[in-house]
């Protein structure tokens, strides 16, 4: 990827999350979204802000248009192999806030999840 | 019609099977106000890369039932992936069945280069998209002679970012990155270097050029993965080729098991 062109794979995670959201009207009988809570782990692949960018014109001339994308964000849980301990981490490469050990093994935070949609 | 996912070529993620979710409405039916609409909340967990999910678990079965052993290159664009792929298809070709899916955004280029070593090669152009998905291979499957045995490799489209995310039903994520790239970049695109199970450094003919520390690229790479294999070679020079062969032996090996 060149500098100047951004990640843009949100896009396809919007379009993702919009067809989740048309399948759920179909099998489930809304017709309309008014809001979404979308779990969001640390370290998931994808940024919050460009989902929050994406997502309206993913959602227009769909069930969701001018719906609101409520983000939850979940921290990234590791478990220390050396504190033997869950621990909390922000990103991939982070080491144990406690002894500085990089032998972690992922528990939660990679999720990129539906949670409730608010319809009617 | 797509011999993986049964869909028509041009339908893509239109058709498929429902996700087995579970649902429960909140019961709460609650009016904001008396001119708004009374709304219901509905409870789901659904993962939003689910669609590819199936598809990839649908390619990862199509490629176990060949024994094929599969890997998606990944790396910033002019870090050697097509060299190396030109290099290893011909070294490996007479030794078992091999076919080259090419992942760019434009151009039919790379898939040239390898065809013109005489190995199958499909190529997939992804207009605007950043990333191959696991449909675009599926489909990419019909359009490459069938092989069994045998290596298949993925050429992703060169970017550190969005390929982390989309598993494509490869057996390995392998990650190039060259030396005149710097090594802090395994801290910089953790994801990608979490996601890789192996990592090569290319270029190694141009170390003594350049401020490189490999010791310091594969520390950082721990750090974000600590599983990580590493390998240093140039797909120039041909050096430490062969440990990269070995380890490809060692995965077709296990596959067809
Ligand atoms: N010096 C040197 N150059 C290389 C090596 N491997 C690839 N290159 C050069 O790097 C450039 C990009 O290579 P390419 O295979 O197209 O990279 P890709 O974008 O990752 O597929 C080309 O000019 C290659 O000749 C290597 O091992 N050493
Ligand atoms: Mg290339
Ligand atoms: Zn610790």
């Amino acid at each position: 990827m060149s500098a100047s062109t951004p990640p843009m794979h949100e896009m396809s995670l919007c379009e993702g999350l919009v067809q989740s959201l048309e399948e759920q009207a179909m099998t489930q009988g809304f017709h309309k979204i008014f809001a979404v809570w979308l779990e969001i782990g640390a370290l998931a692949t994808v940024e919050p802000d460009a989902m929050l960018f994406n997502y309206d014109i993913v959602a227009r001339g769909t069930v969701a248009e001018g719906s609101k994308l409520e983000i939850i964000a979940v921290p990234g849980k590791a478990w220390c192999m050396n504190c033997s301990t869950p621990v909390t981490i922000s990103r991939h490469g982070d080491a144990c806030p406690a002894c500085g050990s990089y032998q972690l093994q992922l528990l939660d935070g990679e999720q990129m999840r539906i949670k409730q949609i608010e319809v009617a | 019609m797509c011999s993986i996912c049964g869909c028509g070529e041009h339908e893509t993620l239109e058709h498929d099977h429902h996700d087995d979710h579970h649902h429960h409405d909140h019961g709460a039916l609650h009016a904001h106000a008396a001119d708004l609409p009374v709304t219901r909340m509905v409870q789901i967990e659904q993962n939003i890369m689910a669609k590819n999910q199936r598809y990839a678990d649908a390619n990862r079965q199509f490629f176990a039932e060949r024994k094929l052993f599969v890997i998606n290159l990944v790396s910033s664009p002019g870090s050697g992936k097509t060299s190396l792929l030109v290099k290893t298809v011909e070294a490996l070709k007479a030794e078992m069945p091999v076919a080259v899916i090419e992942g760019d955004q434009q151009t039919g280029l790379d898939a040239e280069r390898i065809k013109a070593t005489g190995v199958a090669a499909w190529q997939i152009n992804t207009g605007k998209g950043c990333h191959l998905d696991a449909h675009a291979v599926g489909h990419a499957m019909d359009h490459l002679p069938e092989i069994k045995n045998g290596v298949l490799f993925i050429e992703n489209v060169g970017n550190l970012v969005c390929p982390a995310g989309f598993d494509l039903g490869e057996a390995h994520k392998v990650v190039v990155l060259s030396t005149t790239e710097g090594e802090d970049k395994p801290l910089k695109y953790p994801d990608m270097f979490h996601a890789a199970d192996l990592m090569i450094l290319n270029k190694s003919d141009l170390l003594p050029y350049v401020d490189f520390s490999v010791a310091k690229a594969e520390t950082y790479a721990k750090q974000v993965h600590p599983g990580i294999t590493s390998l240093t070679l140039s797909a120039r020079s041909g050096e430490g080729l062969e440990a990269w062969y070995d380890w490809l032996r060692a995965g077709v090996a296990r596959v067809s098991a």
